[in-house]
């Protein structure tokens, strides 16, 4: 099956009964096959004026009680951003798909990249944090699109799925496991909608129609929901939840997966595809004797950091395989200040490959 | 407002935030005094708003669900509540700016969909909460904060507009015509399809002070004198229709 198919069954696995999105390569898969699917489960599929209208009429049926998603590429992603920022003031649970494709502007339409991994995390204005999810495998398009939604449901946050165009356009089998978690939210009516006796918790979400009488709003508002767009203490109470909710969850977040790390003296750190070609690299170093090791981000944000230290603690270098200029390479720098971390990067709009990433760390390799 | 409609306010949010003169309140009072006539289980209405003066007619003020979305976007957020839950009923109250410039877009495609929903335009032709700026409903000529020597462009006619894209019902009506505006919400509510009503609605603060009608009184008989009959203005010439409020039910 193509990584995008798996995406779309993956999503209605999880639950998905509305999908809302704008055609665009290399995306366009899933919507074509969820415009079929949807239908033949009493599910909604919808095909909007422009991608800002997708994301907003997905929060719309988010609150109507639905699982929604969108899926993009890199141009439409830009423009959902607004929608991105309302989803995450008003702690709607919602998944967006980002196809990436070589940017910027309209770019390579039908070429990769992943040059989206900050956009992805800071492209809203205002201080905010979301989740995102890479994944190398059409098994983790099926996969970790369910566990997409039952993090948004779980902690009332939109989720970023960062494939890109080669996972997207990959055919490979894959398993469905017999028993696949499924995380739906709370619903119980509660006055507070969006406020908690502790600093980083998740208020229940009733839905409309209930006779909560919910009052929803992208402005600054109190824990009943009530506008408050000039009082200082209920803006930076806000604020810090919003974030605290995800930061202070990291541990139960944050999902990576190691290889031969061990005893690694030379440690590669990737996500996607990248992570991919990143693992051909270290077992044909391992083969030659050469004690290298691969860390793979499968949720991007928030940063493992944690598990990346304990990791590279006995490392000598730490290579960055990605296709941008060189994005998460910031981040491991930041968290490692003191450790020799070279970046690999990548952008003809083409895979990395194993070759180019095996030339470029054979020159720090004693 | 009529004590018998408090049980449809959050009336702990009261005073309303309009200025002095806004014609917002009057519009709020048909919206819910139609709803009252009709019997409908407000409980099962959901409105939804963008940014603006008119976006507060219903948030925080509506004692059931509502959804203050983003600057020109609630169209498409009611789209996504209608399609997911068709039996609620959705009613969309925005201003001209933000359903007519920056949601432009969304309008449109809903009425060609014919998507069941109402949509209000609070349509007091100028940016108000942002301090006064000329909107696409502003007339010609008119002085605003950015066209101080006269807007140089014409408005749009959202009527025309919207029943060209395929609404299924089209009005026009403004606060000073109180009760024909009362029955024009009572059927664009049980209207099935998608229902469009421009309310013309005065702003004193922002527009009148700029256009020699500083205040109410003088806005409201301007908006009396400025109003022709849709049935009258069919049979009227284009030339003796500039500047004037077409108020009435548009049909083909």
């Amino acid at each position: 099956m193509q990584g995008n198919i798996a995406c779309a069954e993956g999503a209605l696995t999880a639950g998905c009964r509305y999908y809302a999105g704008y055609p665009i390569t290399p995306s366009s898969e899933i919507m074509e096959h969820l415009s079929n699917r949807l239908p033949e489960i009493n599910g909604v599929f919808m095909q909007m004026e422009d991608e800002i209208a997708s994301i907003c009429s997905m929060i719309g049926a988010s609150w109507a009680g639905a699982k929604a998603m969108t899926a993009t590429s890199g141009p439409g992603f830009s423009l959902m951003l607004e929608g991105l920022g309302y989803a995450v003031m008003t702690e709607t649970p919602c998944v967006i798909v980002n196809v990436q494709r070589a940017g910027p502007a309209t770019g390579q339409a039908t070429r990769p990249g992943q040059g989206d991994i900050m956009q992805a995390r800071w492209g809203a204005h205002g201080d905010y944090r979301i989740i995102a999810l890479s994944p190398w495998s059409v098994q983790e398009m099926y996969d970790l699109t369910i566990e997409c939604f039952n993090l948004a449901e779980h902690y009332r946050v939109p989720v970023i799925f960062l494939a890109d165009e080669v996972v997207g356009h990959l055919k490979e089998s894959f398993i469905i496991k017999p028993e696949i978690e499924i995380f739906d939210r709370d619903k119980t009516i509660s006055d507070k909608l969006f406020g908690t006796v502790t600093e980083d918790g998740i208020p229940p979400m009733p839905i409309f129609g209930q006779g909560a009488k919910l009052l929803i709003t992208g402005s600054t508002h109190n824990e009943f929901g009530i506008r408050k767009v000039a009082d200082p203490i209920i803006q930076d109470k806000l604020v810090k939840r919003l974030c605290n909710k995800i930061d202070n969850h990291k541990k139960e977040i944050c999902q990576t997966e190691s290889y031969f790390t061990e005893d690694a003296e030379y440690l590669f750190v990737s996500f996607g595809i990248s992570a991919r070609s990143s693992y051909a690299v270290v077992k044909q170093l391992r083969n030659e004797g050469i004690k290298a090791g691969l860390l793979r981000l499968k949720t991007i944000w928030p940063f493992d950091e944690d598990t990346l230290k304990s990791i590279a603690e006995k490392c000598k270098v730490i290579f960055v395989p990605e296709m941008n200029r060189g994005q998460i390479v910031l981040e491991v720098q930041r968290i490692l200040c003191n450790k020799k971390v070279v970046s690999i990067p990548k952008t003809r709009g083409e895979a990395i490959y194993p070759s180019e990433i095996y030339d470029e760390c054979k020159k720090y390799l004693k | 407002m009529s004590e018998h409609l408090y049980k449809y306010l959050r009336t702990d949010v009261f005073p309303t935030p309009f200025c002095a003169g806004c014609g917002h309140g009057i519009l709020m009072g048909a919206i819910l005094r139609a709803i009252d006539e009709l019997k409908l289980d407000f409980n099962k209405m959901v409105f939804v708003s963008g940014i603006g003066c008119g976006a507060w007619i219903p948030s925080p003020h509506f004692a059931t669900d509502t959804l203050h979305t983003l600057h020109g976007r609630p169209v498409a957020y009611a789209t996504g509540v209608k399609l997911f839950n068709p039996d609620l009923k959705v009613v969309v109250i925005s201003g001209d700016g933000d359903l007519a410039a920056i949601g432009g877009n969304h309008l449109i495609h809903a009425a060609r969909r014919n998507i069941e929903m109402t949509v209000i335009c609070a349509n007091n032709s100028i940016y108000g909460m942002t301090g006064g700026q000329v909107s696409p409903t502003t007339p010609k000529d008119a002085k605003t904060m950015t066209t101080s020597k006269g807007n140089p462009e014409e408005p749009f006619d959202l009527c025309k507009l919207t029943h060209a894209c395929g609404a299924r019902y089209v009005a026009r009506y403004t606060v000073y015509h109180v009760k024909p505006l009362i029955n024009s919400i009572k059927k664009a509510l049980t209207t099935n399809g998608f229902s469009f009503i421009d309310v013309v609605s005065p702003c004193p603060t922002q527009f009148g002070r700029r256009n020699k009608l500083p205040n109410l009184f003088e806005m409201l008989t301007d908006i009396k004198n400025q109003s022709v009959r849709y049935e009258t203005a069919k049979q009227s010439k284009k030339e003796e229709l500039i500047g004037k409020i077409v108020i009435g039910e548009y049909s083909d």
